[in-house]
């Protein structure tokens, strides 16, 4: 499809802005101004209108299709939460700093607060800062917050333990903080090697990142004493939320010994993806960590209203981000959570639940289960039994784009060959559940009785499979003349 | 059962599903979970329609200021935003998709970020984009940390004058970091040039500064580039993106990394976010640029077609190796900045511009007119400028608050010796009447 470069006709133009009410003034001087304009397009509205139309007809996205990516936590996103958003775009974040300036503000102010609260006690911790901007930079500000705690206590501490099932995140955001990686196997039975673990554990170990479950799907029995050996070495457990959808209602890592999490609002919380973002990533801890939490803290007074904490926090680890999070993010995770209540939040869990295991129970005679046991959101499968007639993960991956679905994720988690990881999540009704298995069922057939059919896959979509060798090697990622 | 679920399954349904996977009951499934694990409490209100639940929204939502009329910045800005980036950005194909990571079925966010990405290079006269970062403060720490490892040096000079904000946020990004972080003050309103140029050191990895910067002044860095490059330092510029409309392109000033926030380009207020970071560079640095990019390439029948690229530099691929640790990032936003700019269009994108910094003069004009009140800008301002004035700009600040004024940044809480500045913010929102009224309200302020 032609670029919207590509359409530009000199002189043509879209939306026009107000007439000036104001006198033109002098210029900038010419050290200043810019030679030429930048080459944006020149297209009319409507040429806009149609591009983007079009261009997004080119997607699959969870209103037109299913989406069993395991990890991403891709349900439905209830339309009611764009609106109750929506209430809160005009407002500027700058107000409530200004010198009495909360009282302008009480509306964000609390919701941004309450949102804390609830997500404070879905997971069992004391308190939560909604500023990291994303699951990745809640992890990140996890980390820094174990950093200043240990420095605050002296403690000389120089590794982060990860299991090697853990999301790649972990390790590249502790390794941002500046800390060293140590990376614990998997067990045979799909949990963290306990001996191994308690090898690598010494009084040099800052902090313990687990996904739990893990992104085999499987929830650790050993966690408790997993949390109890961190702690003898005064190491911090830190609780990656990716997989929280799996628990609501059910377990809370704060009760179970984590001192640190992030919960992904984008994920268990249901608001839309948008193509990659954005996200959330609030960060909830315990007691101990409260000193540290990033600047600015909005805090609720007895007479129930709400004001930001300018006291200087000497022990603040500062602002991770501009002001107050992904607000518009926030307001939809927390109209979500007010329109399902406890019980729909612990419905959401027990159907995602049983929705996995489901897929994996009809799926198990015709794809390899390297890790055969109840599963919790998501199951990993292999494509092994498949490799030995040439047909690879992401061969069945194509193969579900033509007829209809969004591939699971493929290659992921790294210690499965071959992985196809499905999670179908609490939305799709069993009838998308059966017809999406028939299809899983037909590659594992078509891979037995016409394995090269594979090579032309996918044939429905405006484009063949990408040659990604020649985009990696070639490097063009900006129109010519950039 | 109380409150919304959105889970389809019927007790029939469930009751098929429980046979096929061979337990009795959906509680038998969660026994993996030690009784002693489980939750100690969930304490949370039963559900509500979303009728019930937009009327509290409502009812929350108006507890804000209703009809605060906005001067400030501070990194974000109220601008005009046209109803094609909403209806657009809006479509559900856009809306609910997940990362591209299967190109053939995403072709359409694909597309759209490759060509944000050449949107951003074309405004910030360099070679390569990514496909978008949080926001501009951390935008700003990613650029500080890829100019580290571009050079492997380990010092980084900061002008005082770029947002205080950004500048707290690289602070918390290095704190852990063996690095050394020079900040140098600023004059009134202006960055010190010879300063920050007689910083420059041969264990300098940039000179970051800002442009305009917090005061709202515009500079020339090309100086400062070329001393920068002459010690093999890079420099790395934020710039606030509508002003890239009128002032000259960081890339033909010289930079090597150009960071900012994208908020003004189509995306509200919002409390602060969600927004866009960006980050462009020169094109030998491509591999040291963090998060993802978008790159060109064909099918097997020879067309056209986009590919996420260079995934080996990040996290899935290199975990603790990578280039950095983001993983989702803000496409949706930038989408409505890419929106934004193609409806306004080269032309209208210039005008948006020029009625910023109309309008801007002429409030600079009105105010600075005013007796107690001193516009400080060293040189040339675009849509933010810094005055002083007869008493504390808390003060004062906190006065037109309560006469639906907000006037500005005060810069005590930055700037401990500029107690009685302000920075003011006009866009192009902004009325002539509404800065009339304004400057009418501050004489009263300042006076009473």
């Amino acid at each position: 499809m032609e670029l919207i470069y590509e359409q530009s006709r000199s002189g043509r133009r879209g939306v026009r802005l107000p007439a000036s009410d104001v006198p033109a003034a002098a210029g900038l001087p010419a050290s200043l101004a810019r030679s030429e304009a930048a080459n944006l397009p020149e297209v009319s509205e409507l040429d806009v209108v149609r591009h983007f139309t079009n261009l997004s007809r080119r997607n699959f996205s969870v209103d037109t299709h299913f989406y069993p990516l395991g990890s991403c936590t891709m349900k439905y996103n209830v339309k009611a939460i764009e609106e109750a958003a929506r209430l809160f775009a005009p407002f500027h974040p700058m107000v409530p700093l200004l010198p009495g300036g909360a009282s302008f503000s009480q509306g964000s102010l609390g919701l941004a607060h309450e949102l804390g609260s609830v997500l404070a006690e879905i997971t069992g911790m004391d308190e939560v800062t909604t500023q990291p901007l994303a699951g990745a930079h809640g992890e990140m500000t996890g980390i820094m917050l174990v950093a200043a705690y240990h420095k605050a206590k002296g403690n000389k501490k120089k590794y982060v333990v990860v299991p090697d099932s853990s999301h790649g995140t972990n390790p590249a955001s502790a390794a941002m903080v500046g800390y060293e990686i140590i990376t614990v196997p998997t067990a045979p039975y799909g949990d963290m090697d306990l001996d191994k673990f308690r090898e690598v554990m010494t009084d040099e170990v800052a902090a313990v990142m687990m996904t739990c479950p893990n992104t085999l799907g499987l929830f650790n029995p050993h966690i408790k004493e997993i949390c109890d050996i961190a702690h003898d070495h005064d190491a911090l457990m830190y609780y990656d939320g990716a997989n929280l959808n799996a628990i609501l209602g059910k377990v809370r890592p704060g009760d179970v010994g984590f001192d640190v999490i992030h919960v992904n609002l984008h994920k268990t919380f249901g608001t839309p993806h948008g193509g990659g973002g954005p996200g959330s990533g609030p960060v909830g801890v315990k007691k101990q960590l409260v000193p540290f939490l990033p600047d600015p803290r909005i805090v609720k007074h007895a007479d129930g209203s709400y004001a930001v904490d300018f006291a200087p926090h000497r022990t603040s680890i500062g602002r991770t981000a501009g002001f107050f999070g992904n607000f518009g993010v926030m307001a939809k995770a927390f109209a979500y959570i007010t329109m399902l209540g406890r019980q729909g939040l612990i419905e959401v869990s027990e159907q995602a639940v049983l929705n996995a295991n489901y897929v994996m129970s009809r799926l198990k005679d015709v794809y390899d289960l390297p890790y055969d046991q109840t599963c919790m959101h998501e199951c990993v499968f292999s494509a092994g039994r498949q490799v030995k007639n040439g047909v690879h993960a992401i061969d069945i991956a194509k193969f579900l784009i033509d007829r209809g679905y969004h591939p699971p994720t493929v290659y992921f988690p790294l210690i499965v060959k071959e992985a196809i990881m499905i999670e179908p999540t609490e939305t799709e009704s069993k009838e998308t559940l059966d017809a999406f298995i028939e299809v899983m069922r037909a590659a594992a057939e078509l891979a037995e009785t016409e394995p090269a059919a594979f090579a032309a896959m996918p044939e429905t979509m405006p484009v063949t499979r990408l040659d990604e060798t020649k985009a990696a090697r070639e490097q063009n990622v900006c129109y010519f003349g950039c | 059962m109380s409150g919304a679920s959105y889970c389809p399954n019927t007790p029939e349904e469930i009751r098929e599903m429980l046979a096929a996977i061979g337990v009795g009951s959906v509680d038998d499934l969660f026994r993996p979970i030690a009784p002693g694990l489980r939750a100690k409490s969930f304490d949370l209100p039963e559900g509500m329609s979303e009728f019930e639940m937009l009327r509290h929204f409502q009812t929350l939502a108006g507890k804000n200021a209703q009809h605060l009329t906005p001067f400030v910045g501070g990194g974000f800005y109220d601008h005009l935003i046209p109803a094609v980036v909403d209806h657009l950005s809006g479509r559900a194909e856009f809306y609910t998709a997940y990362t591209p990571y299967q190109p053939e079925c995403s072709q359409g966010t694909l597309q759209a970020l490759f060509e944000y990405q050449t949107a951003i290079c074309r405004l910030t006269g360099m070679d390569v984009s990514n496909a978008s970062l949080y926001d501009g403060g951390t935008a700003l720490a990613e650029g500080a940390l890829m100019a580290l490892r571009v050079t492997g040096r380990s010092r980084l000079v900061i002008d005082g004058a770029v947002n205080p904000l950004h500048r707290d946020i690289v602070r918390t990004y290095l704190a852990s970091l063996d690095v050394e972080l020079v900040e140098i003050g600023p004059k009134l309103g202006m960055e010190d040039d010879a300063r920050l140029r007689a910083a420059i050191d041969d264990a300098t990895a940039a000179v970051i500064v800002q442009n305009p910067n917090f005061f709202g002044s515009v500079s020339d860095f090309r100086r400062l580039a070329a001393d920068a490059h002459a010690a093999g330092a890079l420099l790395v510029v934020s710039a606030y993106p509508v002003a890239l409309g009128l002032v000259e392109s960081p890339g033909a000033m010289g930079a090597d990394i150009v960071v900012g926030d994208g908020q003004s380009l189509g995306n509200p207020l919002s409390f602060g976010g969600p927004s866009f970071g960006f980050i462009a560079s020169r094109k030998e640095y491509i591999r040291n640029l963090p998060g993802r990019i978008i790159g060109e390439t064909v099918d097997r029948k020879g067309q056209r077609g986009f590919v996420l690229t260079l995934q080996a530099r990040e996290q899935h691929i290199k975990r603790h190796k990578a280039t950095s640790n983001i993983c989702s990032n803000q496409s949706l936003c930038a989408l409505r900045g890419l929106i934004f700019l193609s409806a306004l269009g080269k032309e209208g994108f210039a005008e948006l511009a020029r009625l910023n910094y109309d309008k801007a003069e002429y409030a600079k004009g009105v105010l600075g007119g005013l007796s107690g009140v001193e516009v400080v800008n060293g040189s040339a301002t675009f849509n933010e400028f810094t005055l002083c004035l007869r008493k504390s700009a808390d003060e004062v600040v906190a006065g037109l608050l309560k006469r639906g004024v907000a006037a500005g940044v005060p810069l005590g809480p930055y700037y401990p010796d500029m107690g009685n500045c302000l920075v003011v913010t006009v866009t192009e929102k902004r009325t002539r009447e509404e800065i009339d009224t304004f400057a009418r309200q501050l004489e009263g302020v300042l006076w009473s």
